[in-house]
């Protein structure tokens, strides 16, 4: 229990930093980041509401002669109330609204992405362990390795040029069918929408897939050299049920462990995949916001980025502690 | 058993640990030369024992000179254009021509110059500042150690490239703010791996001995542990660059560089804009994806090959490859 209380303590804090680097971020640029929102508001011809103004001031630190920690406390506030301010890219519309309905589409997508590569590369990684030095091992091996040191988004550019424009086979653009489909629970909705996010998550699961199949190939080797499994093996125990329930089961520990830094990697890789596939996340958000210097917006995906990260990874540190009671009882102890 | 640790020492190049082939030696001031030949030839053993190494840096080698030597003979400027626009590779222009009309195999040239100029001086600087952090907190431990850790620790599970995308818009564009950048939100992976190799270090002989002899701490972390553990660093590096040229690439694709200078990422931030994709010019987004990603799986190899011959259970050839004598060694 003290291992658990120190954990979630952790991520208390990593939350706390989180919040706190998007509050100095903006201060701590040269330009008046503020300024130029405003300017961009206003070359649109937009009037800006009081309370907006008020927003975009406590957010980025703007035309306020309050000290830091007073505008660090208007800060917190704000975003106790859930208040991220307005999203010049899309008219105007607040920040939590864009992105309450991009999410859905980021986390339907990476959820079903993650999980895929997640079980395939560890299940390639046990095949590839357990057949050490056939041909599989030998040609996936190397091959993996190329495909994750390619950049998501060049992937993404390559596998929507080929699927998409050169053999017409998937959608170019988007998450489904806007011209011919109503969103709603209908069954033409829901293929349409699996059929716009076959490419993307493609992209997602052969980009992310290699760093889990190493990692599980590794440790696989090492329990598989194990005495336990010598013992199963000499019981006569089935092939299937050495491999899965003796010798994987140990091996997938390090891969569990290794979620955080693959999990931060795999969304900064699918926030470009959704640029490029023009998927309708809060990826392709966000580069409407680099690109038009909407700032409220920028922040305000960062920050739900950041702490549904953090949210993820510790689940996943639960969830170890929970398959590894070596880790429970060495820390309670 | 014994085989494996072999190796396993002579990959993580920790001289006093090396039994057999590098005998013990006392570090001498006059036999510097004669220190730098061995470790040379140390370099050369590991570069040339393991096939992934040697493919690995004879890629990396080959980028390296391109980037020297490439500008020089690039048939174009890679900035002028002319009337001669989206022409498919030819024999006057190797890899085709952009929608202005720029060559694209020069711009490639040049831009490898600048893409791993700053991949591999960015890689250093991320590298040097998780050397520090994880020496500084390894050695310390007790409330230095707690407050590095819990920074390191922050940065692990805060994701980089969303934090380096917001961080960079608020900026001038420029080289200098992706490195920057870059070194802040890379820095924390390698620093806990240090960490926790210099904490092992930390109660070693020569640490006490160099202790009790009365060097400074800073000596101590720098000249003592620190070399120790260059083969770690060495590693550490290698993939430290991999990841600092994908999140360069995606910054300047982003169009968060400076778009006006020729590099990879600037050139996949111009064919992405002229929608070379939807006219299929395949021959302008093509090539620097594949120069990064043939760059990135070298470095990737360079990297596999040293954890193979630290652990040699991990090679896919089933008859290992192991230099004679530590073969001998190991039947003795």
């Amino acid at each position: 229990m003290r291992h658990l209380l120190r954990r979630i303590l952790f991520y208390l804090f990593a939350a706390w930093a989180a919040i706190t680097l998007n509050f100095l971020i903006p201060r701590l640029a040269p330009g008046d980041p503020a300024a130029v929102l405003l300017g961009n508001l206003q070359s649109r011809g937009i009037h800006v509401g009081s309370a907006y103004l008020k927003a975009i001031q406590a957010e980025l630190g703007y035309n306020t002669g309050d000290p830091l920690p007073i505008q660090y406390l208007d800060y917190l506030n704000s975003l106790l109330h859930g208040n991220l301010g307005v999203a010049v890219t899309s008219s105007f519309e607040p920040v939590t609204n864009v992105i309450g309905r991009d999410i859905f589409w980021s986390l339907g997508l990476g959820l079903v992405s993650v999980i895929l590569s997640f079980a395939l590369g560890c299940l390639l990684g046990i095949v590839m362990a357990w057949k050490r030095g056939s041909l599989l091992d030998t040609i996936l091996s190397p091959l993996l390795n190329f495909l994750s040191a390619i950049p998501y988004f060049w992937m993404a550019l390559l596998i929507l040029y080929i699927f998409g424009f050169e053999l017409r086979w998937f959608p170019l653009t988007g998450g489904y069918d806007e011209l011919n489909v109503d969103p709603g629970w209908t069954l033409d909705f829901i293929a349409s929408v699996i059929y716009h996010g076959i490419l993307p998550a493609l992209t997602i699961v052969i980009a992310s897939v290699a760093g889990w199949m190493l990692t599980m190939r590794n440790s696989m080797i090492t329990t598989l050299s194990e005495d336990y499994v010598l013992m199963a093996k000499a019981k006569g125990l089935r092939t299937s049920r050495i491999m899965f329930a003796y010798a994987a089961r140990n091996a997938i520990l390090p891969n569990v462990a290794g979620f955080a830094i693959s999990l931060g990697f795999i969304v900064g890789g699918q926030l470009l995949t959704e640029m490029v596939f023009s998927y309708p996340g809060i990826g392709y958000s966000l580069l409407q916001a680099v690109q038009n210097q909407d700032y409220s917006l920028m922040q305000g995906i960062f920050l739900v980025v950041a702490l549904g990260v953090l949210g993820a990874n510790f689940l996943a540190e639960l969830s170890y502690t929970f398959l590894d009671p070596r880790v429970r009882l060495e820390r309670s102890a | 058993m014994s085989l494996g640790k072999d190796l396993q020492h002579v990959a993580t190049l920790e001289p006093e640990t090396i039994p057999s082939t590098f005998p013990k030696k006392f570090p001498r001031r006059d036999s510097r030369l004669a220190r730098l030949g061995e470790n040379l030839r140390l370099v050369w053993r590991v570069l040339t024992s393991n096939r992934k190494v040697a493919i690995g840096s004879s890629i990396v080698a080959f980028f390296l000179l391109v980037a020297i030597f490439g500008p020089m003979l690039a048939p174009y400027d890679p900035t002028a254009t002319s009337r001669l626009s989206e022409t498919p590779p030819s024999a006057a222009h190797w890899l085709g021509t952009t929608a202005t009309g720029q060559d694209i195999f020069s711009q490639l040239l040049y831009g490898t110059r600048s893409s791993v100029f700053w991949g591999f001086l960015t890689g250093l600087l991320v590298t040097l500042v998780s050397v520090v952090v994880g020496l500084v907190s390894g050695y310390f431990g007790g409330i230095i150690d707690e407050i590095l850790s819990l920074v390191t620790n922050v940065f692990l599970v805060i994701p980089a490239l969303p934090l380096a995308i917001v961080a960079v818009g608020y900026f001038p564009k420029g080289p200098l703010t992706i490195a920057l950048v870059i070194i802040l939100t890379n820095w924390s992976f390698n620093a806990r791996l240090l960490r926790a190799q210099t904490l092992s270090m930390r109660s070693r002989e020569f640490v006490t001995a160099a202790r009790a002899s009365g060097e400074s701490v800073w000596r101590i972390i720098f000249f003592e542990i620190f070399p120790n553990e260059i083969g770690i660093v060495a590693a550490a590096f290698v993939s430290t660059v991999i990841f600092v040229l994908l999140a360069w690439t995606a910054l300047e694709f982003l169009g968060l560089g400076d778009i006006n200078t020729v590099s990879w990422g600037s050139m996949l931030y111009w064919a992405q804009q002229s929608d070379s994709i939807f006219s299929g010019l395949w021959w302008w987004f093509a090539p620097p994806g594949c120069c990064i990603a043939l760059l990135g799986a070298a470095l990737a190899l360079i990297n596999f090959g040293i954890d193979e011959i630290a652990d040699p259970r991990l090679r896919s050839e089933v008859s290992e490859h192991v230099p004679k004598e530590l073969k001998e060694k190991a039947v003795t």
